[in-house]
């Protein structure tokens, strides 16, 4: 299923093309996209050295996906964020001795210690954390999307999720629900051509783009390793949700480059694959339209490694939970919503483009 | 104050809490235009809406798992499963979800689900569950269970308002069964036991429809006074409430309509054998539905179900010991 033929690959590319990217929303890309991988680059370090503790998961290759699509989302919009996707984090304005922090189950961290690795979600920019069991999220955004709807309110919801859990229920309730209510809702399937060591053609029949039909609304098949064509199918889709059109699935399509986490050498992959998606890497490929603007990209790399580091410093230095606190925080003594994120996009910029 | 059904006052509370605030919403299988499978939201579409009370798609998960979404962007959703049964479908969006929402992100979710329980009508196995332990075994999970029409109205009220998960078991066989008075206004009823008959002999603990089985039992026991404490909320479990009826009573009949392996009923054992032994005066004995679906045939069924027979002779043999 995995579409590289060449008329495929052209198709791919014009859809590459977003009129809607300033040359510093190019760069801003980039280096969200330098600064997730950077950041997973050293954690798999730290957990290497027994500093992380548990597993730890990352989305090598596939920084494209999270970082293109959280761009095109408002500040009044709502994510539920992915495993892969710590982009959608970084866009949203997460710093980065926070995700170290979490990840290394420090207080410091978003959950606090309470969870791990890329479960977490700042309830303070927008974002709910994911739960394992996949693809729960995708209703809870559905959720988000009805109390939009029902309110009259011109915002949008977004939510991740992978080839492996389109197999579940949920799955379809959510795809369901929002067809029946035209939600406000992106779904964005993050088809990385495996679930753990299941391949896709073991997990559908049918390519999941076009299931979205049957939903009664569009799916479209992006090229996922190439962050603006990203952008571009978000903005598209958040546009359509709130001018009433209801929900867009878009299907991501993918690598996953490393093993399912750090603990799988992912012997199940062939090398051939493998070698084929290296050369489309997503970095690789804004790096080059970066260039071409005349940006000393060197130079962006070398300022993203010292944040990188910075955040490593300061999360080291940060205390681990007080174990008389674990029973702390289950219940809530009152309710409060989700708070707004950052919107780097300069079409939310003070000449906002989506006429809100 | 006027006098109505259990039934009545549920859908009393509900009408009353979406009068007073406009986040509220019901969201179920046929709750609409037909007014849910029990009525209790009968003439609700006319007043509020289809938004306010929503017609759903047959998807417990979803149904769960969407009022989740609404509710951490400023809702409070109500949901109606059809019957507690059907929860099942949707356990994993309140345990997972919603549950551990606070926990982990210090994200609130304030919304109730409730849950038509219990048999006593041939509902058959999967239409007569008492799921509650499911719940109270899982954290970030309130649950509370009334037993009378005033209880019904207010704890409703206090789910709703809760800024965490509720899980509400309306116990189906107590809808048109009981009745009693039931303020005007709306009025939150606190998570916490309460003593339905003072007695010092002994003591049944309950909850739901089983505290009316056991007042039935109790009344008129060979001049015993037997105290019944109706426990209306299971997490939180009121612990001061079970420990001061084991002080005052020492001998203690716990009884339960869920199946009997690790039901509340348990749980109330075990917190009197940890906290309360030396105030015993006898084993805590207890009364429940063995673990067996509930069978459909009316003569199987009573068979299982804890009836004023078995609760009166389980009484009856504490008291001789
Ligand atoms: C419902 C459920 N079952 C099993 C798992 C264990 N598990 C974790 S990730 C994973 C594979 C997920 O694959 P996919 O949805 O394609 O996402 P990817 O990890 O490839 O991004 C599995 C089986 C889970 N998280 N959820």
């Amino acid at each position: 299923m995995e579409t590289d033929t060449a008329t495929e690959r052209s198709k791919l590319a014009q859809a590459a093309a977003s009129e809607h990217l300033t040359p510093d929303d190019r760069i801003a890309l980039l280096r969200t996209m330098l600064l997730m991988r950077g950041v997973e680059a050293r954690a798999m370090v730290l957990y290497r050295q027994g500093k992380v503790p548990g597993s730890f998961y990352d989305g090598f290759g596939q920084e494209a996906v999270s970082v293109g699509a959280a761009f095109a989302m408002a500040a009044e919009d709502r994510l539920c964020v992915l495993h892969r996707d710590l982009g959608a984090h970084l866009v949203r304005g997460v710093p980065v001795e926070r995700v170290f922090a979490q990840y290394m189950g420090r207080e410091g961290g978003v959950t606090r210690g309470r969870d791990g690795n890329v479960h977490f979600g700042d309830k303070d920019l927008g974002c709910v954390g994911m739960v394992s069991m996949l693809p729960d999220m995708m209703l809870v955004a559905t959720g988000m999307a009805m109390a939009f709807k029902l309110r009259g309110e011109r915002r949008c919801a977004i939510t991740w999720f992978g080839d492996g859990s389109t197999s579940r229920g949920d799955f379809h309730e959510a795809m369901n629900w929002a067809g029946v209510q035209r939600l406000p809702v992106v779904f964005v399937l993050e088809n990385n051509q495996f679930a753990y060591s299941t391949p896709i053609e073991q997990q559908f029949a049918v390519e999941p783009s076009k299931r979205a039909a049957a939903y009664g609304f569009p799916g479209v098949p992006v090229d996922g390793n190439d962050v603006e064509a990203m952008f571009e199918a978000v903005r598209v889709a958040r546009e359509r949700a709130l001018a009433g059109g209801g929900p867009t699935l878009i299907e991501a399509k993918t690598m996953r480059m490393h093993g399912h986490a750090a603990h799988d050498d992912m012997r199940y992959v062939p090398k051939e694959l493998l070698e084929q998606w290296r050369r489309r890497d997503p970095i690789d490929r804004q790096v080059a339209r970066v260039r071409e603007l005349g940006v000393d990209v060197e130079a962006l790399r070398a300022l993203v490694d010292e944040e990188v580091e910075a955040g490593v410093e300061a999360a080291l230095a940060m205390p681990m939970p007080d174990p008389a606190t674990a029973r702390e925080g289950v219940f809530a003594e009152v309710a409060e919503p989700l708070g707004d994120g950052l919107a780097p996009w300069s079409g939310f910029g003070p000449d906002r483009e989506d006429d809100r | 104050m006027s006098t109505m059904t259990y039934l009545q006052a549920i859908s009393d509370g509900l009408r009353e809490e979406m009068r007073a605030d406009e986040r509220v919403l019901l969201m179920g299988e046929d709750v609409g235009v037909f007014g849910g499978a029990f009525k209790v939201t009968d003439g609700f579409i006319e007043e509020f809406g289809a938004d306010r009370v929503m017609d759903t798609p047959l998807a417990e998960s979803a149904i769960v798992g969407t009022a989740v979404g609404a509710a951490v962007v400023g809702l409070r959703p109500v949901c109606e499963m059809q019957f507690a049964d059907f929860v099942a479908c949707g356990f994993d969006q309140l345990v997972n979800v919603a549950g551990k929402m606070h926990y982990r992100q210090g994200l609130a979710v304030p919304i109730t689900v409730r849950l038509p329980t219990g048999g006593g009508f041939s509902g058959g196995p999967f239409h007569s569950q008492n799921p509650e332990a499911w719940f109270m075994h899982a954290p970030g999970l309130k649950v509370v269970a009334p037993s009378t029409a005033e209880d019904a109205k207010g704890l409703l009220i206090a789910a709703i308002r809760d800024p965490n998960p509720v899980v509400f078991c309306e116990h189906k066989h107590l809808y048109r069964r009981v009745k009693g008075d039931v303020p005007a206004g709306a009025y939150e009823t606190p998570f916490g036991a309460r003593v339905a008959r003072e007695g010092d002999d002994l003591a049944v603990i309950a909850y739901g429809a089983m505290v009316h089985t056991a007042l039935e039992a109790t009344a008129n026991l060979d001049g015993a006074t037997v105290r019944v404490l109706d426990l209306r909320s299971l997490v939180p479990l009121d612990e001061e409430a079970i420990l001061e009826t084991v002080r005052r009573c020492s001998k203690v009949v716990v009884v339960d309509e869920a199946n009997a392996t690790c039901a509340a009923g348990a749980q109330v054992a075990a917190l009197i054998a940890e906290k309360g032994f030396e105030d015993l005066d006898g084993p805590v004995v207890r009364v429940s539905t063995p673990d067996v679906p509930i069978a459909f045939s009316p003569p199987l069924e009573q068979a299982l179900l804890p009836s004023v027979d078995r609760i009166k002779e389980a009484c009856r043999e504490l008291l001789a010991y």
